[in-house]
């Protein structure tokens, strides 16, 4: 389960998230949706603990992010924004490099190791330098790395960005497919995406919750996107996007 | 303890998966042997002594070392994957003493390297093996000051190149504060205990204690504290990037 409380974070004078709260059960697919720049990566930083929130608090799996972080990320799999790896390492270093820092080790690190590269379709450039590699098989790296400890909780920023519609479709599969047994939260601001594969969508504006529904829901409103614009365009005159 | 071994050996590969350690390596072994022989002259000398050898340690160092750390954190901040480190189950002061020791280890590695030279002391002569032995600890607490320097300047940007300056600065002036002809002119001015004050926070003086042969719990503890101190202010900088 990940919980979040009152979440405010302020940098500088400018608020970027002001006041989000929401639960997230197992089983749940919650889309995160919102224009550039409304909160959603700042969002997501401060449940996992890379930014510290200005005030409130968050929960993964019942550990406080700030009180206990280490515990926290233990039960937390985490694809940033843009996917960062280490380009000098090939995958299979990279993704042994995370499953000891998981603290697998031996033949149980390898076998992780072997089963998350299958899963993740990487088995072709497993011995490849990362920065060698295209951004979709960059992307799946991470999230590799991400997956490879099995966590009852996911966090994706921004999965299927800059990807093919291909590996968009793999990708998404590949969500689905977690999803079953775990919590899922990811951003994105592509809308047919939360349709496929959401059970949940928060729409976020200005660093502020404002639609908190079922695709499905939202669906009666109007089109996708004519109701995304609609919640979210006054709310962005207010707060210059950063 | 498993993070930082394991943060350890990350770093210590991506020293030999890029062209940096064969690069540090080699200029390091060619400075350290041009100052030595040709600048120096250690055979024209005639002594059995390595003084000539450990008395460039500090220059070298000086902008050598600062190649080595700038990337610690500044690489991590500028690829993104600081984000993906910090948020492993790691605490900040594991990730630290990890990258730490890892340069610290590779520049022992290309200290261990200048053993040649020792070699060729005693097939010369018979030099003390005394201040050879605590010259070679000087030089690894000196190399680990200056490392403790860079780590906490490479925290502090994003960028290598400022990193890399701000840590050379630092040395500079560690060093120079207490560098003989600089306390001399500062006497001329300065009442002689607030000389003493500035030239006690400075390398030279620790390290030219070690290279005589003498080893004193205070110079030991003065380069321990001097790296702990930088460690630390590194771990508040890498902590307030949370909260800014």
């Amino acid at each position: 389960m990940i919980k979040v409380h009152q979440l405010v974070k302020r940098f500088g004078a400018r608020e970027a998230v002001r006041g989000v709260s929401f639960e997230v059960q197992p089983g749940e697919v919650l889309g995160f949706l919102g224009p550039n720049g409304a909160g959603k990566t700042t969002t997501m930083r401060m449940i996992t603990g890379f930014l510290a929130p200005t005030s409130g608090t968050a929960w993964v799996h019942g550990f406080d992010v700030s009180e206990n972080p280490v515990a926290a990320r233990a039960k937390l799999g985490y694809l940033p924004e843009n996917a960062p790896s280490y380009g000098d390492m090939t995958v299979e270093e990279f993704l042994r490099f995370i499953a000891a820092m998981r603290g697998f080790s031996g033949a149980a690190a390898r076998k992780r190791v072997d089963e998350t590269i299958d899963r993740c379709i990487l088995a072709s450039v497993r011995r490849q330098p990362i920065e060698t590699l295209s951004k979709g098989y960059r992307q799946r790296t991470c999230f590799a790395q991400a997956i490879l400890h099995d966590p009852p909780c996911l966090i994706l920023d921004e999965p299927t960005e800059g990807l093919d519609p291909n590996q968009k479709f793999v990708v998404r599969n590949m969500i689905r497919e977690m999803a079953r047994s775990k919590v899922v939260i990811f951003s994105t601001h592509i809308l047919e995406e939360v349709e496929a594969i959401c059970t949940r969508a928060i729409i976020i504006s200005g660093g502020a919750i404002v639609a908190d529904s079922t695709p499905a829901e939202l669906r009666k409103q109007g089109a996708l996107d004519e109701v995304f614009r609609r919640l979210t365009t006054t709310a962005d005159a207010e707060i210059p996007a950063a | 303890m498993k993070p930082t071994l394991t943060i350890l050996a990350r770093e210590w590969r991506a020293y030999f998966n890029s062209p940096v350690a064969y690069v540090f390596i080699v200029i390091f072994l060619a400075l350290m042997s041009f100052f030595t022989f040709n600048v120096s002259r250690f055979y024209e000398a005639g002594q059995a002594s390595l003084d000539r050898f450990f008395f460039w340690h500090p220059w070298l160092y000086l902008i050598l070392v600062p190649a080595v750390a700038m990337r610690l954190w500044a690489e991590e901040r500028r690829t993104g994957t600081l984000e993906l480190l910090l948020t492993l189950p790691v605490t900040t002061a594991q990730a630290i003493l990890g990258k730490f020791l890892a340069a610290w280890l590779f520049v022992l590695l290309a200290l261990a390297l200048t053993f040649p030279l020792v070699w060729t002391a005693f097939y010369l002569g018979r030099p003390d093996p005394g201040p050879i032995v605590t010259g070679y600890l000087g030089s690894a607490l000196l190399a680990g000051a200056y490392l403790a320097v860079g780590a906490l300047t490479s925290a502090l940007t994003r960028n290598q190149v400022i990193s890399f300056i701000l840590a050379a600065v630092i040395g500079l002036f560690l060093l120079l504060a207490g560098y003989p002809p600089v306390t001399d002119a500062l006497y001329a001015v300065a009442p002689a205990w607030l000389v003493e004050v500035i030239a006690g926070f400075s390398f030279s003086a620790h390290y030219e204690q070690l290279q005589r042969g003498v080893v004193d719990l205070r110079d030991v503890l003065y380069f321990a504290s001097v790296t702990g101190f930088m460690l630390l202010a590194t771990h508040v900088a890498l902590e307030n990037r949370k909260t800014k």
